[in-house]
């Protein structure tokens, strides 16, 4: 589905998410929501008074909202996005108030098919879990899922081989507006000192590249991608004599979305954002495979 | 002989005793290191593919870290008749146990083991890419 709303998204853009792989859900309803959210709130209530306390000495009542982004699926085969939000407000202040938004996690399936067609019934398919906010968080909401639906999250690391293609990928997409530089960032191994080296390329110069690449428009290969990033490995040789190639690729930044290694991605267009999230899909069912 | 990359520097030639097994070393966190045996490739006499040259690919362990597509090596392996070997160095066990395997390769390649010898490898090979 390319016309997603932009505005029910626009949440999920400019925020960095961390990224896990989820195993199929079992005998999860999505008429249930509502149950689900009271029973994840009186969960979170209880870790708190074991002492599992996210900020000390501060009084807050957490309040769980679970919902259902109908839009945000690729296929019709793809379970729609279930979005899990809390929310504080402090008993302090005034009954008014507006209620923070302190950690927010989506679960999401974008063209997951490989994943749901060989499921039995009674599995919920949404490979994708993206989380923003306190790690305190992520852990509680993760276990009571484990607990409820006996699946299995893993965080999701990123291969240098993924980065260069993200890179390739969204190197080569059309932007209206002006976009910001294509960045690729890489970590110099066995040193005494870590270092850091930073690429920075014009992003005309890094979609001109990938045209003069890529062979058929909308299809990409491996060759099309080492192509690619040998020109970059080149380009860089030729002027500062490293061997970019045998560093390790940590990060790469275009103005479509940004990616590290350790599974953190930022969505920074929403017209791609399918697009971003069939390929995080992708990276999740093949963890969970 | 550790050597990191080919050509041999040719001054030490006549120094040299002759080469039985050459093991090209690929870091799978390393795409410069698969670019480098590309290019060392070429600088290797034809008679040595018969059974004298293996692909030695390491890092193997960290499958978060690989800059190399595993098809692409074992398609250079196909491509140049020779076994394509996977190990992790960081781990003891597999260390001794490839170091083992390499030196077992190193005796049929030397002629030390009677009845077998390098081409042996060659018709293994051959074998499995009938299947």
């Amino acid at each position: 589905q390319e016309n997603v709303d932009p505005q029910k998204t626009a949440f999920l853009l400019r925020k960095a998410w961390t990224l896990y792989s989820v195993t199929p859900l079992y005998r999860f309803h999505r008429a249930r929501l509502r149950d689900y959210a009271r029973l994840l709130s009186a969960f979170i209530a209880a870790e708190k008074q074991k002492g599992l306390a996210v900020e000390v000495g501060v009084e807050l009542d957490i309040k769980v909202a679970v919902s259902s982004l109908t839009d945000l699926r690729g296929s019709e085969q793809d379970q729609a996005a279930v979005l899990v939000q809390l929310s504080s407000r402090s008993r302090a202040s005034s009954r008014n108030s507006e209620d923070k938004l302190v950690w927010s996690g989506w679960f999401c399936s974008v063209y997951g098919d490989d994943l749901s067609e060989n499921v039995p019934e009674d599995f919920t398919c949404l490979p994708l879990f993206l989380t923003h906010g306190a790690e305190s968080y992520t852990s509680m909401i993760g276990s009571w899922f484990q607990k409820t639906f006996d699946c299995c999250f893993r965080r999701l690391a990123i291969s240098p081989l993924n980065l260069s293609w993200m890179v390739a990928m969204w190197a080569g997409c059309k932007l209206d507006r002006a976009a910001s530089a294509v960045e690729l960032v890489f970590s110099v191994p066995r040193l005494s000192q870590p270092l850091d080296i930073s690429y920075a390329i014009h992003p005309e110069d890094a979609k001109a590249l990938w045209d003069t690449v890529q062979k058929t428009p909308g299809e990409i290969t491996q060759e099309e991608v080492d192509v690619f990033m040998d020109c970059l490995y080149a380009h860089f040789h030729r002027h500062f004599k490293i061997h970019l190639s045998a560093a390790k690729l940590v990060k790469v930044s275009t103005a479509v979305a940004s990616a590290h290694c350790d599974g953190i991605v930022k969505i920074l267009h929403s017209q791609y954002l399918p697009g971003v999230l069939m390929l995080l899909t992708e990276l999740a069912i093949s963890q969970i495979q | 002989h550790l050597a990191t990359s080919l050509p041999l520097p040719s001054e030490r030639d006549h120094l040299r005793p002759r080469i039985d097994l050459i093991v090209f070393m690929i870091d799978i966190k390393s795409k410069y290191s698969l670019k480098n045996v590309e290019a060392s490739l070429a600088h290797v006499d034809a008679s040595f593919f018969l059974g004298k040259v293996c692909f030695l690919v390491t890092g193997v362990g960290r499958v978060n870290a690989c800059s190399i597509e595993t098809n692409a090596v074992c398609k250079l392996g196909e491509a140049y008749c020779s076994p394509v070997l996977f190990c992790e160095l960081e781990l003891e066990g597999i260390r001794v146990a490839t170091a083992q395997r390499l030196l077992r390769m190193l005796q049929i390649c030397a002629g030390h083991i009677r009845g077998v010898s390098a081409l042996s490898f060659v018709s293994l090979m051959r074998n499995a890419n009938d299947d």
